[in-house]
This record gives structure tokens, C-alpha cells and sequence, in this order.
């Protein structure tokens, strides 16, 4: 087995181990899709018919937002990643590593979800599967390049939250999760729009569940992809192995550029 | 000894307004263990940091084993060792995946027998956060030999270690020494540089103020051996009585203390005048000053050179 995949391994068995990833990763998403499923599957039938993307998409966004960046930063912080350096560990390993164990960990989130809500809740099943993982694909490429992100720019974890929480309450407020986007006025709307959560909920709704899409689902799929890339890039250039090195590429307001996606979808996509 | 392992030419490093690093230039040769001694903020850890690679010098040149560490970091990897001052693993590592992980990373085979002869064996599973500071200390060495490096940096190898282990960490770095590993050790234990090390350098405020032999270091100092002499009949309680080059005389618990700037007519006078009166001498010591003290000196004075 070669250094990456002893990384991945050991990355992988962190994401079950530590407690605040376990939580991240499972605990938070799956119960909060019981505790939704039981309550406002019972108060909104409606509910019950988003359920399976709504708390996909919820789960990708605990995961990724809540569970990526702050060890990033404290790596940094506590010098794991200038032991990385010396021992020829590349950047690209310590910023794509993370993101590979937490996608594998929301494969089986996701999972539990897909073939326990028709179950528990009768929800409707995706019409089309490959659709639904295209998207899936899609969304937690862009959460985790965003999160990866906000690891490399934040200073410290209390920074870290803020930027992470940004991202996290807006997509849960308005980004089709608990209210579809069709109810939301026009400018609350294009706000939503720059959120990857929307992109996600709408491309699910159009690709997949057999449903009419709010705006191209294609072209939402295109601005998590070309979001995701573009976070990626990003957060390679602006990755710093020390924090008490201030030599760094560029400045950290660069990482505004990968939303840039979704701020052309605004005028693009209908 | 043979070649320079370990060049560094007129390095300087300067952080915003503070220069960190002024000019200083040394070698090491293969297979000496060279010491690094200065208080907090003299510089230490910038000039380890650059040879390894971590940080660019802003005047100067470095090389280690031929090879420029900013320049060419891919080259320098699998020739070097750290084992950084911080615990420098994540939290949920186990020794175990970590041996594995960087023995995969410099392309050899996991070095369990470190583990094993580090008492790390029965801990192999556990995670990084559950071992105490000293198997986290014992476990960042291990990892930092395991790929037999051609030179090895130690940064307090032995901070909060057992005397047991701290004494087996020293058996590790004597026979790692034999098999021709160049060991650079940054310390504040003056007693294991003056034990370890073939040569230490002093840095105080960025400048070398003192580099030789342990020996040659403490013999350029103004210290005074301590001569501490026991007889018994007393016979030199008398407090008028003088010796040859003494500054200082005391008595303690039955011993007369003297101190000398030359031990040789010293001793020499004090066994004269013993036999003299007729006394017996039951015990005489002689205590060279040590490196700490000479350390300590040179801190004190501030003076550099």
C-alpha cells in the first residue's frame, strides 16, 4: 500500500473515531433526518416527498461545512502539516484526502437515508438514479471544495465557524431544503442562487425525482461542478503548510472567486 | 569524522523587523553530533527549521548533504530526519498507521522494531491523544529514524522523558552516530549537550557567541573549578590559610570548598599542607565547570562576539 492510501485509510478511521466527525458525519445528519421525518412528515405531506434530497443535501452540508475545515486548520495550527512537508507528503494529498474519506462517509449517510425513507416516512424513491448520484456527485464536490477552502483561509477555528456557518444557515433557510425555492420572493431568490444547496435542490427536482426544476438543472449541475473546481484550484494556491509563515500566494478574499459559478447562474440560468 | 554534512554560510533570517538570525556560519561533519544551545529566542529553531526545509533563508546559504533544502526540499527528503519540538501527528493516529504511514511516505519498510525497543509495542493501537507526552515524544523519534536518515534533527528529544527513557533515547542516538547518521540537537539540557555532542554552538540573539568542544567551550570561560576537600583532623578549617590561584573558600557538612582558576598548583599545595600537619585526607573532589555553567556565563553577559 503506497503513502496515500495509508493517508486515506487512517483519514477514513478518524472521520468514525473522533467524536466531533462522528457527529459530523452521522450522528447530526442522521438524526436530524429522524427527527424532520417523524415531525414534519407528519405536519407537511409535502415534506415527505422532498425528504430524500432535502436531507441528502443536509447531510452533505453537515459533513462537508461543519466537519472539513476545522481540522484542516488545526493541522495547520499544531504543525501536522510541516511533519507532512518534511516527510514529502504533498499539499494536494492534505487538502483532497479529507474531502475523498468525507464523500465516502456521505456515500453511506446517504444510503441510510435513500433506503430507509420510503420505509419510515413513504417517500418517493429518485425516478432516476444515475441522475441522483450525478447530482450527489456534484454537491459534495462543491461543499467540499468550499469547505477545503474556508480550512486554508481561516486564521484560526473561531473564523473558521463563521465562514462555515455563512454557507450552512443560508443554505438551510433558503436553499430549498425546508422551503422550495418556487415560495421564495424574487430577491431572496437570486440570493439562493449562490448557494450550492439550491443549485442541488433543484437539480434533484428536475434530474431526478420527476419534478419540474425552478431553472436549468443542467446548468445547476455545470455551476456545483465548475464551483468545486474552482474551490479546489483555490484552495491549492492559497494553501500555506504555516501559519507562522506569512509568505502566502495570494490573498485570502481570492476564495470569493468560487462562487463566482453561481453569481453568473443569477443571470444565466432560467 | 569526515566531510561537512552540514554547511551553513552568513544565514540570516529576519522576521518583519526582527532579525532572528544574523549572519552566522558553521559545519557539521558526518557523523557528529553537533549541539545547538541558546535560551529562548536566540535563533535555534529558525536555523533548524531552514535546514529542514521549512522556512527560506533571507541572506546566505545552507546545504545539507549537498543539497540546497529551499531549492531542492524532493532531493532532501529521504536524507533527513525531524523530529519536530511539537507533537506534530494528528490526534487519532495510532503508532501503528503511523509508522506505516511515513515509512510509505519515504518508500521503506515499517520500522516496528522501533516501536518495540521505544515501549511503544503495547501501544501500538492506540490513538495519538491517549499516549503521554513522553510515548508522543518517543513515537516522533521513532518515526524520525525509521527511514535510516543521513542526518537527523532533534529539537528537545528528551523534554519530559523518564530518566529510563531519556537514557535509552541516548543509547539510540550514540548508535545511530556509530552507523554514521549526522545528529543536529537543539537543547536546553546543558548536561545532555556536554554528554551527547561532539561540538555545540551557543546563539545568543541570532550570533554564535561560543562554538568548540564541550571541553574547549567551558575551559575558555572565567569558571573556577570547585576543589572540595575533606580530612580527618580538619586541619584546613583554618580560615587564614591560602592556596595558589583559590578566589573562594568555604566550608560545608565537614568539606573545605575552594575554588581555583588552576587546579594543578591548587591540589598540589593543599595535599603539601596536609601532610604538613600531619592530617589524613579522606576525600578530595574536583569539579570542572560544566557546560550549563559556562551557559549560563555567557546568557548572563550577553556578550557578543
Amino acid at each position: 500500500m503506497n503513502a496515500f492510501l495509508y493517508h486515506f485509510a487512517f483519514e477514513f478511521r478518524t472521520g468514525i473515531r473522533n467524536k466531533q466527525l462522528l457527529l459530523m458525519n452521522y450522528l447530526f445528519p442522521l438524526g436530524f433526518y429522524l427527527l424532520l421525518g417523524f415531525i414534519l412528515g407528519g405536519i407537511n405531506p409535502r415534506f415527505r416527498e422532498d425528504i430524500v434530497p432535502a436531507m441528502v443535501v443536509f447531510a452533505v452540508l453537515a459533513a462537508t461545512l461543519l466537519g472539513i475545515p476545522d481540522p484542516l486548520v488545526n493541522a495547520r495550527e499544531n504543525g501536522i502539516f510541516r511533519s507532512y512537508k518534511i516527510n514529502g507528503v504533498s499539499s494536494i494529498s492534505i487538502l483532497v484526502i479529507p474531502a475523498l474519506t468525507t464523500f465516502l462517509h456521505l456515500v453511506i449517510v446517504a444510503t441510510i437515508i435513500t433506503a430507509s425513507a420510503p420505509l419510515l416516512f413513504d417517500s418517493p424513491l429518485p425516478l432516476d438514479w444515475l441522475n441522483f448520484t450525478l447530482v450527489f456527485v456534484a454537491l459534495a464536490f462543491a461543499c467540499a471544495g468550499i469547505s477545503v477552502l474556508i480550512g486554508v483561509i481561516s486564521p484560526s477555528s473561531r473564523v473558521t465557524v463563521l465562514w462555515a456557518q455563512l454557507v450552512f444557515i443560508p443554505s438551510m433557510i433558503v436553499g430549498g431544503l425546508m422551503m422550495p425555492y418556487s415560495m421564495l420572493p424574487d430577491t431572496a431568490g437570486k440570493i439562493a442562487q449562490i448557494l450550492p444547496a439550491t443549485h442541488a435542490m433543484n437539480a434533484f427536482n428536475g434530474l431526478a425525482m420527476g419534478r419540474t426544476a425552478d431553472f436549468s438543472p443542467w446548468g445547476s449541475v455545470i455551476a456545483l461542478f465548475s464551483s468545486g473546481i474552482l474551490a479546489f484550484g483555490l484552495a491549492v494556491y492559497l494553501f500555506s503548510w504555516d501559519s507562522r509563515n506569512t509568505a502566502r500566494r495570494g490573498h485570502p478574499s481570492l476564495a470569493l472567486l468560487s462562487l463566482l459559478p453561481y453569481v453568473v447562474g443569477i443571470f444565466w440560468l432560467s | 569524522m569526515q566531510d561537512s554534512v552540514i554547511e551553513v554560510k552568513d544565514f540570516r533570517k529576519i522576521y518583519g523587523n526582527l532579525v532572528a538570525v544574523d549572519s552566522i556560519s558553521f559545519d557539521v561533519k558526518q557523523g557528529e553530533i553537533f549541539g545547538l544551545l541558546g535560551p529562548n529566542g536566540a535563533g535555534k529553531t529558525s536555523t533548524l527549521e531552514s535546514l529542514e526545509g521549512l522556512r527560506a533563508p533571507d541572506g546566505g546559504s545552507l546545504r545539507v548533504a549537498g543539497i540546497d533544502p529551499v531549492r531542492e526540499p524532493r532531493k532532501l527528503r529521504n536524507l533527513i530526519g525531524v523530529q519536530l519540538q511539537s507533537a506534530s501527528l494528528p490526534e487519532s493516529i495510532t503508532p501503528d498507521e503511523a509508522m506505516k504511514f511515513f515509512c510509505a511516505c519515504h518508500q521503506v519498510s515499517p520500522r516496528f522494531d522501533l516501536l518495540e525497543r521505544l515501549g511503544l509495542i503495547e501501544k501500538r493501537n492506540s490513538q495519538f491523544y491517549e499516549l503521554s507526552a513522553g510515548q508522543q515524544r518517543r513515537l516522533a523519534l521513532a518515526l524520525a529514524v525509521a527511514h535510516n536518515p543521513q542526518v537527523l534533527f532533534l529539537d528537545e528529544p528528551t523534554a519530559g522523558l523518564d530518566v529510563a527513557t531519556r537514557a535509552e533515547l541516548h543509547d539510540l542516538m550514540r548508535e545511530l552516530q556509530t552507523g554514521g547518521t549526522t545528529i543536529i540537537l537543539a537543547t536546553h539540557d546543558m548536561a545532555e549537550a556536554e554528554e551527547l555532542s561532539d561540538r555545540v554552538a551557543i546563539l545568543l540573539k541570532g550570533k554564535i557567541v561560543n562554538i568548540g568542544t564541550p571541553m574547549e567551550i567551558t575551559a575558555t570561560g572565567a569558571g573556577r573549578t570547585k576543589i572540595s576537600v575533606r580530612t580527618q583532623d580538619s586541619s584546613l578549617f583554618d580560615a587564614d590559610i591560602t592556596f595558589p590561584a583559590v578566589s573562594q573558600h568555604l566550608s560545608k557538612n565537614e568539606y573545605d570548598i575552594y575554588f581555583s582558576s588552576d587546579i594543578g598548583p591548587t591540589v598540589s599545595a593543599i595535599i603539601a599542607h596536609i601532610e604538613s600537619q600531619e592530617d589524613t585526607l579522606i576525600d578530595l573532589r574536583v569539579e570542572r565547570p560544566s557546560l550549563e555553567d559556562r551557559f549560563l556565563e555567557i546568557t548572563a553577559n550577553g556578550v557578543v562576539l
